[in-house]
């Protein structure tokens, strides 16, 4: 069940500049897993929109979520403010997230599946999330992770579920470039991709994939969040079963698509 | 016991508080959160003789106090809506008004006679906003002329209530209720939103890619009210109130102005609880005022 519910800040940290890390308390927790979205509230009148931020953790106990964020504009702004014991007002559980039974079944049997996850800049947290639920489920994962700069954030995570490679666009950490060339460079074997990051990023990838399966986690200027607007579109391939045109709903159908599916 | 019923062009519901077309889906998504059964009318997003895929993104972006939308009226068409739609909001007790919108005189009545068998449809509303692309892209809703030939064409192809949906982009919102009315309008529902633009500075660009979008939301509610007190003192057939609406106290607002509805527009995505809250504190006020019947309050004020 959806719900708009008043959550409570736990902690609140400053990951790198301009990121910001916040532990909610929230009973959206309970339902919660990778790939997908809350919408946060902001406390200003005149920006009514609630600001779609990915799941970047779900507490053991399921009792609390993690956000991480980067300050963006207004409403990011305001959110950076946010101390422990704040409440704070979220719509959630949103999107669908990305599908670990499917992932499961998509190498071949006698090895674990390998799964290569990319992230880019503000792509990231939502990876961290699914590497834990992937290696819980028994999958292998890599993670590479790319940068602007050195200013990295959650690289220590990812190395508790996943090998961990870096990629920063000045070289100043791990190789010089983006997550391909990473990937590249490091001659990693993979059975399919879950990958989130800016456009650019997501459609090098899509184009990489080839034939094997890539997940990617997009991103449109929303309104409702959950599916009523119509706001935020992605064209695909085929008709989409509930638009009956070939557009579908990031906030609904996705934000997770299997890149094959959608026209980006 | 308070009666909070109001009956528009003889459907009566059971209470005024309605959501904005194209807020709401066809119901189903904000199900989740309010219960369906609790609102005078679903009021169903527009839907065209065939699936139209709609603008490019980005669609919607927010401005001070609400928003902008350039949807371009993506649906699935009429065949999916009565399929699909329809039947879900058969299991609810509450009235259906479908939107209608269409590209020419056509296009709608084709819609409207596709409806015409359809018993969950109670009422129609004809969203006259819509580009017509035979007299060249200006909105039936803006020429008078417009307005009067498509509301006596819709007319005479279908016996259900029809509500003619003004747009607020007019110099003289009374003119247009009244052409409405006299080409056989049932009722009004009015505002539509209003044309705006966002420019990102930053990078240049406008903020919707149509470049232009329709403005919804508090920033407008002061506007949609003068339009509401305008409209339904130019005529006599009954007035559904929107822009804006987020609370009760809004609601009654509209109603004290004339209307004898309302509809919860951009505010469900706020808020997605505002229409039956409103519901709530309708009543709440009635009680608290000892109004016996709702309808004491349409169009009270002096
Ligand atoms: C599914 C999804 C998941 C996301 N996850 C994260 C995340 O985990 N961490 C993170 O830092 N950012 C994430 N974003 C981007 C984040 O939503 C925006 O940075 C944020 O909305 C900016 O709000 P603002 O008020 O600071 O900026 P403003 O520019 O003041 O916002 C104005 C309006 O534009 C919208 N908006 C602005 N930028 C974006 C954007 N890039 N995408 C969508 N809407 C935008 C805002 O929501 C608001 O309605 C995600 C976006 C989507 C769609
Ligand atoms: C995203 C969005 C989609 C809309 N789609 C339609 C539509 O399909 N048909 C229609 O007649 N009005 C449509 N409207 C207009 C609303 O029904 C309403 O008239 C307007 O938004 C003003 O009310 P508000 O300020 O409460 O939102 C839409 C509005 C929004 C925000
Ligand atoms: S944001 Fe409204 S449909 Fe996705």
């Amino acid at each position: 069940m959806k719900k708009k519910t008043e959550g409570r800040v736990l902690s609140r940290k400053c990951l790198a500049p301009g990121i910001f890390d916040l532990e909610i308390e929230t009973c959206l927790a309970a339902d919660a897993k990778a790939g997908q979205f809350v919408g946060v509230y902001t406390k200003d009148a005149s920006a009514l929109l609630p600001r779609p931020i990915s799941i970047c953790g779900v507490s053991d106990d399921k009792k609390s979520i993690r956000l991480v964020y980067r300050v963006a504009g207004k409403g990011t702004e305001e959110f950076s403010h946010l101390k422990e014991g704040d409440d704070v007002t979220l719509l959630g559980v949103l999107g669908n997230g990305y599908d670990t039974e499917k992932i499961k079944t998509l190498g071949n049997s006698d090895t674990p599946v390998r799964a290569l996850l990319l992230g880019g800049g503000i792509g990231v947290p939502p990876m961290l999330e699914l590497s834990k639920e992937l290696s819980a489920a028994g999958v292998k994962v890599i993670s590479v992770m790319g940068y602007r700069n050195s200013d990295t954030f959650l690289l220590d995570e990812f190395k508790k579920y996943s090998d961990t490679y870096v990629a920063s666009e000045d070289g100043s950490v791990g190789t010089k470039g983006n997550v391909l060339d990473a990937v590249r460079e490091n001659g990693i074997d993979f059975d399919c991709i879950c990958a989130c990051g800016p456009m650019p990023m997501l459609r090098a990838i899509k184009e990489f994939a080839g034939e094997k399966t890539a997940f990617i986690s997009l991103e449109e200027r929303m309104a409702c969040g959950v599916g009523a607007c119509l706001g935020c579109v992605v064209k695909t391939a085929h008709e989409d079963p509930h638009s009956h045109v070939k557009n579908a709903r990031i906030c609904t159908d996705g934000p997770v698509f299997e890149a094959s599916e959608v026209e980006i | 016991m308070i009666k909070t019923e109001v009956t528009i062009a003889g459907v009566t519901f059971k209470n005024p508080v309605m959501e904005g077309s194209g807020t709401f889906g066809s119901g189903m998504e904000y199900s989740e959160f309010v219960d369906l059964n609790r609102l005078g009318a679903v009021v169903t997003k527009g839907v065209a003789n065939v699936p139209w895929p709609g603008n490019p993104t980005p669609r919607v972006c927010e401005v001070y106090g609400g928003m902008l939308n350039a949807i371009g009226l993506q649906n699935p068409g009429i065949e999916v809506f009565c399929e699909r739609d329809l039947p879900f909001l058969s299991n609810y007790d509450t009235k259906v008004i479908v939107n209608v919108c269409g590209r020419s005189v056509e296009d709608y009545i084709e819609v409207v006679e596709r409806l015409s068998d359809e018993p969950r449809a109670d009422m129609l509303e004809i969203n006259v906003s819509c580009p017509n692309v035979k007299e060249g892209a200006i909105a039936f809703g803006t020429d008078p002329s417009a307005l009067s030939n498509i509301t006596k064409e819709i007319k005479a192809h279908t016996k259900k209530p029809v509500i003619m949906k003004l747009t607020p982009n007019v110099t003289n919102i009374a003119e247009m209720a009244k052409v409405a009315e006299d080409a056989g309008a049932d009722a009004i529902s009015l505002i539509n939103t209003i044309t705006g633009m966002k420019i990102d500075i930053e990078r240049r660009k406008f903020a919707l890619a149509n470049k232009t979008g329709g403005m919804s939301g508090p920033a407008i509610k002061p506007i949609a009210v003068r339009m509401v007190y305008q409209a339904s003192h130019a005529v006599k057939i009954p007035v559904i109130g929107m822009g804006g609406i987020a609370t009760a106290e809004d609601a009654i607002e509209f109603m004290m102005a004339g209307a004898t509805a309302v509809s919860v527009g951009m505010m469900n995505f706020v808020n997605p609880y505002a229409t039956v809250e409103c519901v709530e504190g309708i009543e709440d006020y009635l009680e608290r005022h000892g109004i016996t019947n709702i309808n004491e309050i349409i169009g009270c004020v002096e």
